[in-house]
């Protein structure tokens, strides 16, 4: 057993970190505005908006691993013109995970921002904008400090939920060793071969990282909520 | 010279109206806004704060506020907001709020000094009571020097003691700083004691408009004096009717007539007045 965990191979994790951790930080950017705007909207479009982002929740991920291969394939349009001008392929490599997983986990990451801001005393948001602050100034000084909880929600599940995906990089990625073969796609390959100790072994890094990942947002979340004396 | 002239269709509890006011205020005065709930208030306050939209002109000074061309957002305003709830910021202390308008330590700390809130200042809002939440609250509102202050029921949440306390202080900053105050309220003694002039609105149309002796003192005629309150129950002790009101706090006995007890019924609103009295006023 030790010596099994001495040879095991850790790229697929580190890529899986790797890619959770670019995939985070892009739709931190891309989602706060998004899930600002769609707080504070009163506008006809905002249940469109709303249901085209909830769509990567319902749709199975070889539909959506689907429409995005086949959008970024150099055959589109679209992938070749990243090709053409940058000379970027978007398929079968990391950069073509990456916008996978901005696709794939864009709700975990707008929901719980949008929760927060709707959560916030709307006179709180406008007492600072009376005090002659910018929007984006209220944002960063008010409305994000008074919700960390959801902050922290939302970057964490977004990270563990990219963590955990499987079926959109394999349609997208494949599985090139050190490119796209992460975690969870190592896992899949080692029970199609029958190599069930170290399935087991991936398996149960994979369950207890996650569990921690998870028991320390809750933890700090609870902590938070009677600070705030939440109850 | 703050001149209002807004227009505004309101969709309320009541069903649709229309807020329609036409008010020219002069520079320093303190005006109460008062009315029933629905009548528009509120949205006139926020209206004049520029968090809601409104048709119409607004001119502060010679400063237009909102016409046809132009609509100043409220970070241009300039003015002074005191909020039913306190809205303060809980992520930062009672000073930091101050700052947080402006960067005046001087200023902030003659703010904590006037309202007793000094030695509070590195506290966090949440651990304050309701009363000293709204006296930082009025601070901060005041951070900015500004020329207009609104204040949407500061008070209603508060208790007698502690409203009668905060009333001092906020005229007493009312004068210090020379602010136009328009403050929403429904309390009669609260607006006789802060306000110079009451304008009373009723359906989103002013109904009402004058000194506080005018419009709230509500004896008439012969009358020498008179309590409106509510009709809570009537009582019957031998061949004697007896109507039983609650005016503000205090309950009271009225002797009535068997045809007035007839026609009365619970809950209703009465008025009880007297004439050619001589009432004895004692001390506590």
């Amino acid at each position: 057993m030790l010596e099994a965990l001495m040879n095991l191979e850790f790229e697929p994790f580190i890529l899986s970190f790797k890619l959770a951790g670019i995939t985070t930080l892009i739709l931190f950017t891309l989602a706060l505005p998004l899930a600002w705007y769609l707080s504070q909207s009163k506008s006809k479009s905002k249940p469109f908006l709303e249901a085209l982002t909830a769509l990567p929740i319902v749709l199975p991920p070889s539909v959506l691993g689907f429409y995005i291969l086949v959008v970024l394939s150099h055959n589109s349009p679209v992938g070749a013109f990243f090709d053409e001008y940058f000379g970027i392929k978007m398929v079968f490599n990391f950069t073509g995970l990456v916008v996978a997983s901005c696709f794939y986990s864009l709700p975990f990451m707008v929901q719980p921002l949008q929760g927060g801001f709707e959560s916030l005393n709307k006179n709180m948001l406008e007492a600072s904008y009376i005090a002659g602050k910018s929007k984006l100034e209220t944002i960063f000084r008010v409305a994000l400090p008074n919700m960390k909880p959801a902050l922290l929600t939302a970057i964490i599940i977004t990270f563990a939920h990219t963590v955990g995906e499987f079926g959109v990089v394999l349609m997208v990625g494949g599985s090139i060793e050190g490119e796209t073969k992460v975690a969870s796609v190592a896992i899949y390959e080692m029970v199609e071969i029958m190599d069930y100790s170290t399935a087991h072994l991936y398996s149960a890094i994979m369950v207890i990282i996650s569990f921690l990942v998870l028991f320390g947002v809750y933890w700090y979340n609870h902590g938070q909520n009677r600070k705030i004396g939440r109850f | 010279m703050i001149a209002i002239n807004i227009n505004k269709k309101l969709h309320g509890s009541s069903g649709a109206m229309l807020l329609e006011v036409d008010l020219h205020i002069k520079e320093g005065d303190f005006v109460a806004l008062a009315g029933e709930s629905g009548s528009g208030k509120t949205t006139l306050l926020r209206i004049l704060a520029g968090l809601e939209e409104a048709k119409g002109t607004i001119k502060v000074a010679d400063e237009v506020w909102q016409d046809t061309k132009t609509c100043l957002k409220p970070q241009s305003r300039g003015i002074g907001f005191v909020f039913q709830d306190y809205a303060l910021f809980p992520n930062m202390t009672i000073e930091e709020n101050l700052l947080f308008v402006a960067k005046d330590k001087a200023l902030a700390s003659h703010l904590l000094e006037l309202t007793g809130l000094d030695s509070l200042k590195n506290r966090l809002p949440n651990i304050l009571s309701g009363g000293q939440q709204q006296r930082v609250s009025l601070c901060r509102a005041l951070m900015n020097r500004p020329k207009v202050l609104l204040m949407d029921e500061p008070l209603s949440a508060l208790d007698p003691a502690m409203r009668t306390k905060l009333q001092h202080e906020i005229l007493a900053l009312h004068k210090e700083f020379g602010t136009t105050t328009i403050m929403v309220s429904h309390d009669p003694s609260e607006i006789y004691r802060l306000a110079g002039r009451v304008v009373v609105l009723n359906h989103g149309s002013i109904i009402k408009d004058g000194t506080p002796k005018e419009v709230l003192l509500q004896t008439s005629g012969s009358q020498k004096f008179t309590f409106e309150g509510e009709l809570l129950d009537l009582l019957q002790a031998g061949v004697v009717n007896i109507a039983v009101v609650s005016i503000g706090q205090q309950l009271v006995e009225v002797v009535i007539t068997q045809s007035q007890a007839k026609s009365l019924v619970l809950g209703q609103r009465v008025r009880v007045s007297t004439k050619a009295f001589a009432p004895i006023l004692t001390q506590e």
